[in-house]
């Protein structure tokens, strides 16, 4: 188990590593200079030569690939070059839109969608499931920034019972906050629910023909029975594996949404620092999220081989 | 008993409609990089401090005339080259400290240095000497006289900065004007109240909420949804017309710095051609841009000079658009069969929906336009530093520009004898019939020359509820100045 575990940690910091490499080296050949960008178009050159020292971008390409690598090994991510604050500073607040948003999405997505697909699977082919499905198959197929611009047009500039966009930030109260991602989330969420209730309704289905519901329902349960006891637990796991996808998308996709409600998440913080050559924001974020998706498959692969021993026996042979 | 409670609820609620209307949300499409105007050429950081947080000697207002600022009045020597300040007094900073004349030597010391970044060195490239007389007077000597140097001491790029708190300004700015920073939540809002120690008149406002809102949709739903109360420069023209009809808001076309051109690279074949410029001005159709890109809210132009001025000369009748005179000059230029040229475009949505209009005009005398869409780094580093394009579209939005066909190494690459000494005659020019004159026979120049294709002014859409007064009506530089805005108690 121990050697399994470190081949694991090795693998993972050679990944990590590598995605360095790779995404300074992507960074470095992108046309455009963030200096000439803050001069616009009026800018002297020795204004714009004396912004790119200031920002140290007249160092080599090799200082500056060292510097940033061992400011991020002790958490200094470095300056902004358009917002010169640190760029962790800027990562957390939008991380602190971003997160909340999208968990927010993915807790309004599940309860729709497994009441929805198990009242589908129990009333297979009746009008019910054929109905749910049909709207789950027009939630599919909306896409969520028309969507969201129904919800606005409705909520925002009819009713007036939600503002059109803008986050307060935390320290304005949780409500305030919770209200203000309130439309976004049932924007993110509406699709993916509809694709998930049609994930938990197939997985129902196929759980309803295994051995061991059989084995219930002989046992004396009624159908409803088998499910809520031995049926719904092994269901979910299709389910999961689909919501743990659904979190990465959305929390680095959600950059329409955000532009539409005008939030300040990591989205549009990614495309923004494009758009205005902010490269070592670029760069840090890339860096975050290659580092969250290999921590995730890292933890992932320790859970293989808790749960299966042949793994971990592997090594041996 | 109830009419006591009547009163006292009419009480409540007049202080509680009292309170709203003195603070204003502003819609803002661009999020300003940092706060510090001296440095980088960010519009959007004007948009927010000038005025309102940083001040400079003097002040431009909504017309681009030039005020009193932080001096009070001034004198000029008969030569044109001494200007002797006379500064306000009991003045601070919002930090407290003290504002004097050495501050103002300080800041421009500061802004020209040679490890600057101020994106408007230039401004005070002409001053020889500073002498500080005593802690009110102050004054400036040129190394020659210049028609423009207060003008542009009125700029943001040369507000009156702090010893003290110049190097925080871009996340923590400290000026002397009526509003104070409050705090910025990146991404979404930018927050300034009201300054209880304002040495000048107080402003009426106790706080004002720049929002920023990107898509132009949501601009839109935001001010139908009254989140914010004004889009002083509101970025979707295509749908002005549903606020012009809506008696709850009020729409204002102003005037703005910006000429919207076509400009051209003069040195590359076949451009390097006057015979190709002429043919090109005369297939371009003014009047059908202005109401295809900008739905009709833009004025025409004919050079590079704002109509507002005293000293524009209306020169769109010098190329009038006629496709027989078009083709009649490419065939005297010896391309008749035309050529293929490339248009990059920069990205906002004015530039793409000219470019596209311009492609077909152009098609029609046989100039095969290729649209190349790009972003502003692109395009900055391609088109404006390399040189390397044949035509593009962007607005000049900086006041008083002419004098950029003077470089030869600008992105046109006009290089012209004349033209050069017709700009040097101005820049030590101290009489202003002179000046006028000659500014006159500078816009001539370009314009009989088809330097570029001089297409359209832009508007600045204004767009606020009823009831909101003393907002900015032109943009003569990009500036929302709060300090004679209030909102009138509606209904």
């Amino acid at each position: 188990m121990l050697s399994y575990f470190l081949k694991r940690v090795l693998s993972l910091i050679i990944t990590l590593f590598t995605a360095t490499i790779v995404i300074f080296l992507m960074i470095e050949v992108v046309p455009g200079d963030p200096a000439a960008f803050m001069m616009g178009l009026s800018g002297s050159t020795e204004a714009a030569d004396a912004l790119r020292a200031e920002l140290g971008l007249n160092m080599s390409a090799w200082d500056r690939y060292f510097n940033w690598l061992t400011g991020m090994m002790s958490g200094d991510f470095g300056l902004s070059y358009t917002y010169r604050v640190p760029v962790s500073e800027l990562i957390i607040d939008r991380t602190l839109v971003s997160v909340p948003l999208t968990v927010y999405a993915l807790i309004l997505s599940t309860i729709i969608a497994i009441p929805v697909g198990v009242i589908s699977a129990s009333r297979r082919g009746t009008a019910v499931d054929t109905s749910l499905m049909g709207v789950a198959q027009v939630g599919v197929a909306i896409p969520n920034f028309w969507f969201a611009i129904l919800l606005v047009l409705l909520f925002s500039t009819t009713l007036r019972w939600f503002s059109a966009g803008g986050f307060p930030g935390w320290e304005a109260g949780f409500i305030e906050c919770v209200k203000a991602l309130t439309l976004p989330a049932i924007s993110l969420a509406l699709p993916q629910a509809a694709i998930l209730s049609r994930v938990m309704r197939s997985s129902v289905l196929e759980v309803m023909n295994e051995d061991y519901i059989r084995t219930a329902r002989a046992k004396g349960l009624s159908k409803r029975q088998a499910l809520m006891r031995h049926g719904l637990r092994n269901a979910m796991i299709p389910v999961l594996t689909i919501l743990g996808l659904q979190f990465s998308f959305l929390l680095a996709g959600g950059i329409i949404i955000e532009s539409i409600f005008s939030l300040p998440g990591l989205g549009r913080l990614v495309f923004q620092s494009i758009a205005q050559r902010d490269l070592i924001v670029v760069k840090s974020i890339v860096t975050m999220l290659v580092f969250a998706v290999v921590m995730i498959t890292f933890m992932v692969d320790m859970a293989y081989a808790v749960v299966d021993p042949r793994l971990r026996e592997g090594d041996k042979s | 008993m109830l009419r006591a409670f009547l009163i006292l609820l009419t009480v409540v609620l007049t202080h509680v409609t009292a309170l709203a209307q003195s603070n204003i949300n502003i819609g803002l499409q661009l999020e300003p990089p940092n706060l510090d105007p001296t440095s980088g050429a960010a519009a959007a950081i004007d948009e927010v401090v000038y005025g309102n947080i940083f001040e400079g000697l003097v002040r431009i207002d909504e017309y681009g005339e030039v005020q009193a600022g932080l001096a009070l009045y001034w004198e000029v020597s008969t030569d044109g080259r001494s200007y002797l300040f006379h500064l306000a007094e009991g003045v601070t900073f919002h930090d407290g400290t003290e504002f004097d004349a050495r501050d103002v030597r300080y800041s421009i010391d500061r802004a020209r240095a040679s490890n600057s970044t101020n994106a408007k060195k230039y401004i005070f490239e002409p001053i020889a000497l500073i002498d500080v007389f005593d802690a009110a007077t102050i004054m400036i000597t040129l190394d020659r006289a210049h028609p423009d140097f207060l003008f542009n001491l009125g700029l943001g790029d040369a507000v009156i900065v702090g010893e003290e708190s110049s190097a925080s300004n871009a996340f923590y700015p400290v000026g002397t004007g009526p509003f104070k920073f409050e705090r910025w939540v990146r991404g979404d809002s930018i927050k300034l109240s009201r300054n209880e120690n304002y040495w000048g008149a107080p402003p009426r406002l106790e706080a004002a909420t720049f929002k920023i809102i990107t898509d132009p949709l949501s601009a839109y739903t935001a001010m139908m949804a009254g989140d914010i109360d004004t889009f002083p420069n509101y970025p979707a023209p295509e749908n002005l017309f549903l606020f012009d009809r809506d008696p709850d808001f009020e729409v204002i076309v102003g005037l703005t710095a910006g000429e919207t051109i076509l400009s051209t690279n003069n040195q590359k074949a076949p451009f390097d051609n006057i015979l190709v410029r002429k043919a090109m001005a005369h297939a371009i159709n003014r009047d059908e841009l202005i109401d295809g890109a900008m739905f009709g809210n833009a004025e025409p132009i004919g050079s590079h000079f704002a109509p507002s001025h005293p000293d524009y000369v209306d020169l769109t009748g010098l190329y009038p658009h006629d496709l027989n005179k078009a083709r009649a000059y490419l065939k005297e230029a010896g391309l008749e069969d035309g050529f293929t040229a490339s248009l990059k475009l920069p990205p906002p949505i004015y530039a793409r929906r000219t470019g596209e209009l311009i492609a077909s005009q152009l098609g029609k005398i046989g100039i095969k336009v290729e649209i190349e869409n790009m972003e502003w780094a692109q395009w900055i580093d391609q088109v404006l530093r390399n040189r390397n394009y044949d035509l593009t579209v962007v607005s000049h939005v900086e006041p008083m520009d002419i004098n950029i066909y003077a470089n030869p190494n600008y992105y046109f690459g006009y290089d012209n004898e004349e033209f050069q000494n017709v700009m040097a005659r101005i820049n030590v020019s101290a009489d202003q019939a002179q000046t006028s004159a000659l500014y006159k026979q500078a816009q001539r120049k370009i314009a009989e020359d088809a330097v570029n294709g001089y297409l359209y002014q832009q508007g600045k859409y204004g767009v606020w509820k009823r009831g909101v007064k003393g907002m900015w009506r032109n943009y003569p530089i990009r500036a929302n100045d709060l300090r004679d805005v209030y909102m009138e108690d509606g209904e």
